[in-house]
């Protein structure tokens, strides 16, 4: 607050747009959030793209796309199987560390958690620029990792999102210096990650504005504050984890070498102690946008306010030991197989809770469906069938059949591009008039979103059929026999195609038509502090902090 | 665990490598969209719990859409123009919470006694298959038996002039008698891959530097296919695993024709499984382990 002050003379006065040192030196939480957000929808497209090319791959079986001299891989040096597991390991790896993260955390995030919480800024606002620049350094070596020889000479690491040793360590699979540059680049990503978390919680314990109690925070800050601690939990974890992938294969450590007394199960329960509050991390966000947005267009205030918080702390406590539910294969022991099941189906039931007090929000109110709440009540649809394939997986008797085949990948990209990307649109839609000033065009909007409803359960239900029948994952290449519902998926991604599309169109019609949206364009249902204040708000807001009372929360 | 028994012999003497009048087929089917037909008790019990379990999830999800439909309907801005203020129903609360809880145990309930039986290799194995996972390529090996064998893909133009599955079968696909309880070693030369057939119900990681075990016992003769499931490089989808379930003495003859013999009459196998197990990690195993890269 004192930074603020002490260079803040003139209080509302707004840099150019064209000003590049208000975005290079931002230390404004909206900015930096702006920036996020930019940055979140050109790494989403370049994922997307990857996964456009992974569809068309497997639209038929043989080898296409990425056969030899190729020409639409043959530019980018990927026209090889090894070109097909790179594409398939970075739109991973884009899409959760480049795309939903910092969409959901650094954007919307940075935005709202100090608009809602009634603070000027977030605590740290220098740590808060730290950490969003590191982001595009990470992207840009995540970037040139695949122009680099990383499997003899073909370029990129093609090992898998999860970067299974020995697989990364193996000099005769991973050799070239691409898997160094992708350690490196996750390495600052998650100190991006670790620094804009620790400014969260700081912000969030420190910063509330008087009366703001933590039993009255919208429920959108408290899916940050819980994704934020998964974060500082887990992130270390992984960096330690990655540190001991960099050092097997430089600097002759053998901590996942067989042969030199390690384990490469080992580093399977070290990744996935990060991996699975990672899934929540990319998750909770989206459940907060959720209440608020369900709960805004209902004109009703969140159905349970208290389970549903507690129910993401909760979320968040269980999801640290259940990781090895991804890895039941590995041969670990009847017991604790019994254990991470159990453990595992435990999270249905604060789940559920969520589930059902969403609807006991919509229950008795009087809906609104505009496009926001589309993209909500879409979103509690499918995250519910994504999450029921859950409960399925998370019976080891049964993942023997389905680990690692396409039911898994149906799974995740219901909860996760059905479930996180969703909320993510909710947010944007929710959000976008408080944050340009303009409202958006209902009738492109609301066509995006029928377009990628139909588009993505096109692709992804079809994948329950391929797991079922035993598809594997990672395959660039298929037996005739599961062409059928293969070509089906790569057509629902051409109709998602036109409906990223048509995205894009919305927003360029938005900025160029310039529709003044006001200060709170949803109404009476629309009832935390973002909307008190101006659209877009003032450069800097709450110069007199706001008093909560007792009844105007949530 | 025997009731197989029924469909075994119809097929006796079909030649193992060169017929594709199969009993059965273990493979993917066109337009399928449920498990591959089983040939394993562990099979036919993941099978009955997947079925178990279908109904519940489509229920909660139907119930789920059936409630959001309902409040569109009914709670839209022109049906409901003024909307309640309630936030709490404890009653609604508790029931939410216990019903899931309930579900939960029964399915759990049903989900240990299946882990138990997958997981425990029957006491009676009578026979030991060791399996190496190569990249990319699968070794396999009785070792009690004195048999080892190296199978690779089949190349596309044999495998359609044979009319067999290219991408699932092998060139030199792997013998196992039917009725008979298998117990497999899974281990790896180099990355990790995954020793799978779906017909079977199996999938054991191969791991350097562990041994993991699982068991099979099919009831039925046929072909039966399975493919790595842990991404292991370049031709992860290029190392398939094809398996012949055949009649006994016809598992004999091929045992005698790639030079094995049975260390003891074959009458009493079930002593000879426990010294086997001692000693699984002997290296040795296979001959021409070079990687193909």
């Amino acid at each position: 607050m004192t930074a603020e002050t002490a260079h803040a003379h003139d209080h509302d006065h707004r840099p150019s747009l064209y000003d590049w040192k208000r975005w290079v030196y931002s230390t404004n939480h909206k900015d930096i959030g702006t920036m996020y957000l930019i940055f979140a929808i050109i790494a989403g497209l370049i994922g997307g793209a990857l996964s456009g090319l992974i569809r068309w791959e497997l639209a038929e079986p043989g080898v296409q796309v990425f056969a030899e001299g190729s020409a639409i891989t043959a530019w980018l040096q990927m026209d090889s199987a090894h070109g097909y597991n790179v594409a398939v390991t970075m739109h991973g790896l884009i899409m959760i560390f480049f795309m939903v993260m910092p969409a959901m955390i650094g954007g919307f995030g940075n935005w709202f958690v100090p608009l809602m919480i009634g603070a000027p800024d977030m605590a740290f606002p220098r740590m808060n620029n730290i950490s969003f620049w590191l982001l595009p350094a990470s992207f840009g070596l995540a970037l040139l990792s695949m122009m680099v020889p990383g499997n003899g000479d073909f370029n990129g690491f093609g090992g898998g999102w999860t970067l299974y040793a020995p697989l990364s360590t193996s000099t005769t699979h991973h050799g070239g210096p691409s898997m160094d540059l992708l350690i490196l680049s996750l390495h600052i990503a998650g100190a991006s990650s670790i620094l804009g978390a620790i400014n969260f919680i700081t912000t969030i314990f420190n910063m509330r504005a008087p009366g703001m109690t933590m039993h009255r925070m919208p429920l959108f800050v408290w899916s940050i504050l819980v994704t934020v601690w998964l974060l500082v939990l887990s992130l270390p974890v992984l960096a330690g984890a990655l540190t001991m992938l960099l050092t097997d294969r430089n600097f002759g450590t053998q901590f996942f070498e067989a042969a030199g007394g390690g384990d490469p199960v080992m580093y399977q329960h070290l990744f996935w102690f990060f991996g699975h509050p990672e899934v929540y991390i990319l998750i909770l966000p989206g459940f907060g946008m959720v209440s608020q947005i369900v709960s805004t267009f209902s004109k009703k205030p969140v159905f349970g306010y208290l389970g549903m918080a507690y129910a993401m702390v909760s979320i968040g406590v269980i999801g640290f030991v259940v990781w090895a539910h991804h890895m039941y294969t590995v041969g670990m022991g009847l017991d604790l197989e019994a254990y991470f099941i159990a453990a595992t189906m435990v999270i249905a039931v604060p789940t559920g809770i969520k589930i059902f007090s969403w609807i006991a929000t919509m229950w008795g109110g009087s809906l609104d469906f505009k496009v926001p709440m589309l993209w909500a009540i879409g979103f509690i649809f499918l995250f519910t069938v994504g999450g029921v394939t859950g409960v399925v997986l998370a019976n080891s008797g049964i993942d023997t059949a389905l680990h690692d085949t396409y039911y898994v990948v149906a799974h995740f990209h219901y909860v996760l591009s059905l479930g996180a990307v969703f909320a993510i649109f909710a947010g944007f839609f929710y959000w976008i008039p408080k944050m340009s000033g303009y409202r958006y065009n209902g009738f492109l909007a609301g066509l995006q979103f029928w377009v990628m409803f139909i588009g993505v359960n096109i692709i992804f239900f079809p994948q329950h059929f391929l797991g079922l029948q035993g598809m594997p994952r990672r395959y660039v290449d298929y037996p005739a026999a599961f062409e059928y519902w293969n070509y089906i998926s790569s057509v629902g991604y051409a109709i998602t195609a036109f409906g990223v599309l048509i995205f894009l169109v919305t927003l360029a019609e938005m900025f160029i038509v310039k529709r003044k949206a006001g200060d709170n364009p949803w109404g009476e249902g629309a009832t935390t502090l973002e909307w008190t204040l101006s659209s877009p708000p003032p450069f800097h807001q709450f110069n007199e902090l706001p008093v909560i009372k007792p009844d105007t929360h949530h | 665990m025997k009731r197989g028994a029924l469909f075994a012999g119809v097929l006796g003497g079909a030649g193992a490598l060169s017929a594709p009048a199969f009993a059965m087929v273990g493979a993917p089917t066109p337009r399928g969209y449920d498990f591959q037909e089983p040939a394993t008790a562990v099979m036919r019990e993941i099978v009955a719990f997947h079925n178990f379990l279908l109904p519940i999830i489509v229920i909660i999800s139907v119930f789920v859409l059936a409630l959001l439909l309902w409040v569109i309907v009914r709670y839209n801005r022109r049906a409901n123009p003024t909307p309640k203020k309630f936030t709490h129903n404890v009653l609604v609360e508790v029931i939410w919470t216990v019903v899931p809880v309930l579900i939960l145990v029964a399915i759990a309930w049903k989900s240990f006694p299946l882990i138990y039986l997958q997981e425990r290799v029957p006491a009676e194995a009578e026979l030991t298959l060791k399996v190496t996972g190569n990249s990319w390529r699968w070794d396999f090996e009785y070792p009690d038996l004195g048999v080892a064998l190296t199978a690779n893909l089949l190349d596309e133009e044999t495998a359609t002039a044979e009319g067999r599955p290219y991408l699932l079968a092998t060139d030199t696909p792997l013998l196992v008698p039917v009725d008979t309880v298998v117990r497999v070693l899974v281990t790896s030369n180099d990355v990790i891959h995954s020793f799978a057939v779906p017909a079977f119900g199996i999938k054991e990681d191969a791991i350097m530097g562990r041994v993991n075990d699982t068991w099979f016992n099919a009831d039925r003769e046929g072909v039966f296919y399975g493919q790595c499931s842990e991404l292991c490089g370049i031709n992860h989808a290029y190392m398939p695993v094809e398996i012949h379930v055949v009649s006994r003495p016809e598992f004999e003859a091929w045992v005698a024709a790639q030079g094995g013999a049975f260390p003891t009459a074959e009458v009493e196998p079930a002593p000879s499984a426990a010294p086997a197990e001692a000693a699984p990690t002997e290296e040795g195993a296979a001959p021409a382990a070079a990687p193909t890269r």
